[in-house]
């Protein structure tokens, strides 16, 4: 605390603080917490887009809820248990292909410049930072079963390709997902790196540890925060993400049906907005478990530090 | 234990010669200070040492291996930084046990040694501690104590006590000097400060631009400055320095005149030859009475210091030092004229290149 707020001359009255606060306050309540109310309100009865239900939705209780989880059906293709499975190995696959990827590209480039550095970098962001329907539109092309550039890379080689959207869509989503989103744990670890000081390294070395005993008892230690906060980010983000769609279009048959895309097709294919908001708030629970696990995670570190 | 020897070693960066064609060899169990300004390639040379870096050319050898294209891990030398560089993630016993553990030591082992060394620095009751829960001091003896858990044949120290405060700083240094010839290994001590070099070192190297000047034992260097620059760099304050010009047996300044009568370096030296006239402070005499061959010049600030009293006096834009000892110093007043003056054997001449003039 400096001085001038010791001695309580504030620039600012109390009261003149919170007026200036009061719009975003209103504004966060207006779009932020209204909707979420509303979506809460709207799971628990069995309101349609169409017909009678728009008018006069009737309140069904733990209706839509138990629909969700009526486990005699709910793995079935389609229905948001075996969403729910999709999304899960859809989310490991990337978090661990983002974080493994980010970490040794970092890690290979280290302390280095040039050209392939530049070079691998600048895509990599790109990837990251492109619009979604540039790049939905760019990795269709990519998989195409009969015009793709993979298939006419396989081919070059003698490979004979397949029609991977409709073959493997789990499989290329999370390859795509992984493609886009590495881009934030490299960039992340590539700071956490650069911030250890040289001398650590250097001890290291003298002390005669290898490339392995360096990484594995300095350099980790030393970015495990970075690493934690990359963990639960990317499983947050990937948990919600909806790009795919533009690829697979959730199917087929429901093979890509990840939860983001379930919710979607529930809401707004089937306009059930009762069924899709209990989804939602589902949904909505598990990322606040996720937050505030990181959240936790983060004080932890604080305290120990 | 074992010599450290430079083969005419180079290391640029880009065009810069940190280190220009050094060559040196640091005698088994001798513990050697590279004394210099910053800048001038102190760190570079101890780097090259450690393999740290690479020498552009040149070889370099430690015991009788060629160890000029090896990775710092196989040189086997322990290494003090700067910034002490302990692992903020592992307590004190893990710190200094490091060494030990990627030689694969067992558990038990490791601890035992490194409990042992850090009882010896005293510092073994703080073992469970992280190294942000101790003092700068232990900080610096824990990191003397990692660099030397593995008994490595060269111990290398680059500025370590640097970051520590003046009193702490006269302690260290005693305790290193101890540890160093208790175990009786080669060692490389990196410093700008010339008192802690004089105190410290069997042999000084003194570097200035990536190249020794002048390499010799504290006191040689002290008696002995082959430069004008080795000579105003040890010392403190300072030997004082004045150009002058040789005239008819005479060396004249802006504003003196002194016989060169007894100079025995002044038959080396022709009429009009540019000199730098050397006289260390404890060599000058003052006195309130005019005397014959001196420079009179006004009292421009006195320091009594206890055991020794700073006394400056202002000749032209330059102060010339005196040191007089005992708690007795010349009785002057502030802006009282003194009468300065040398005996002969005393005074330091150096040429115009700044390189000592000796007697022919
Ligand atoms: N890694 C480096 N890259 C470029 N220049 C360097 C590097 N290390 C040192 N230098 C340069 O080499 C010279 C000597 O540096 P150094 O050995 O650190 O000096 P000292 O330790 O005596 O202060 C300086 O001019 C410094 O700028
Ligand atoms: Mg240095």
């Amino acid at each position: 605390m400096d001085d001038l707020t010791k001695r309580g001359n504030h620039i600012l009255s109390v009261r003149a603080g919170v007026a200036l606060l009061v719009p975003a306050f209103v504004f966060i309540g207006l779009f932020l917490f209204f909707p979420f109310i509303w979506v809460f309100l709207i799971s628990f009865t069995n309101r349609t887009l169409l017909g009678a239900a728009a008018q006069d939705p009737e309140f069904v209780g733990l209706g839509n809820y138990l629909r969700l989880f009526d486990f005699s059906r709910w793995m079935r293709s389609g229905e948001f248990g075996h969403s729910l499975y999709l999304t899960v190995i859809f989310v490991i696959g990337s978090l661990i292909g983002q974080v493994t990827l980010g970490l040794a590209i970092a890690f290979a480039f280290n302390r280095r410049r040039g050209k392939l550095r530049e070079i691998i970098y600048t895509l990599v962001t790109l990837a990251w930072i492109l619009p979604e329907t540039a790049i939905g539109f760019t990795w269709t092309a990519f998989l195409d079963g009969r015009r793709g550039t993979l298939n006419a890379i396989l081919g070059a080689f003698g490979i004979e390709g397949v029609e991977w959207l409709l073959e493997f869509p789990l499989l290329s989503i999370t390859v795509f997902n992984i493609w886009r989103g590495t881009a934030f744990s490299m960039l992340l670890f590539s700071a956490a790196l650069g911030n250890i000081r040289p001398s650590y390294l250097e001890t290291a070395d003298v002390a005669g540890a290898g490339p392995w005993q360096r990484f594995r008892d300095i350099m980790f230690p030393l970015i495990s925060p970075q690493f934690v906060t990359a963990l639960v980010l990317v499983t947050l983000w990937t948990f919600n993400v909806f790009t795919p769609f533009l690829l697979t279009g959730g199917g087929p048959a429901f093979g890509s049906d990840i939860i983001a895309i379930h919710t979607y097709r529930v809401a707004f294919q089937f306009f059930e907005f009762g069924r899709g908001s209990a989804i939602a708030v589902i949904v909505m629970t598990i990322n606040l478990i996720l937050a505030a696990s990181y959240l936790f995670g983060l004080k932890r570190k604080e305290v120990a530090t | 234990m074992a010599r450290v020897l430079f083969e005419n070693v180079t290391k640029e960066f880009g065009s810069v010669k940190a280190v220009n064609d050094v060559s040196l060899e640091i005698q088994d169990g001798e513990l050697l200070c590279l004394l210099g300004p910053s800048g001038c390639g102190k760190t570079t040379t101890l780097r090259l040492i450690a393999g740290l870096e690479t020498a552009t050319s040149g070889r370099i050898h430690i015991g009788d291996t060629d160890v000029t294209r090896f990775s710092p891990k196989d040189r086997d030398v322990g290494m003090v930084f700067q910034d002490y560089a302990l692992y903020p993630h592992m307590n004190l016993a893990d710190n200094i046990a490091y060494p030990l553990k990627v030689r694969k030591v067992r558990e038990a082992a490791r601890m035992e040694r490194a409990k042992e060394v850090a009882d010896h620095l005293r510092i073994g009751h703080l073992m469970e501690r992280l190294p942000g829960q101790i003092s700068g001091g232990q900080q610096q003896r824990t990191s003397v104590a990692r660099a030397v858990v593995h008994e490595p044949r060269v111990f290398l120290f680059d500025e370590p006590l640097s970051n520590l405060d003046a009193k702490l700083r006269l302690e260290s240094r005693g305790f290193i000097k101890h540890l160093q010839q208790e175990m009786g290994v080669t060692a490389v001590y990196v410093t700008h400060d010339q008192a802690e070099a004089m105190a410290l070192a069997d042999r000084i190297a003194v570097m200035q631009d990536g190249v020794i000047v002048q390499i010799g034992s504290p006191l040689e260097i002290y008696r002995n400055p082959q430069t004008s620059f080795v000579a105003n760099f040890l010392g403190s304050p300072p030997m004082n320095l004045f150009d002058a010009e040789v005239r008819n047996g005479s060396f004249v300044g802006s504003s003196f005149e002194l016989d060169a009568k007894g100079v025995k370096e002044h038959s080396a030296l022709n009429d009009g030859d540019s000199v730098t006239l050397g006289i260390r402070p404890e060599h000058v005499r003052v006195s309130p009475k005019p005397m014959k061959n001196s420079i009179a010049s006004e009292l421009y600030a006195f320091e009594a210091l206890g055991p020794e009293s700073i006394l400056s006096f202002r000749i032209d834009e330059q102060l010339l030092v005196a040191r007089a000892f005992g708690d007795d110093p010349p009785e002057i007043e502030m802006g009282q004229t003194a009468y300065l003056s040398f005996e002969p054997r005393h005074l330091h001449l150096f040429n115009e290149h700044g390189s000592r003039v000796n007697a022919d």
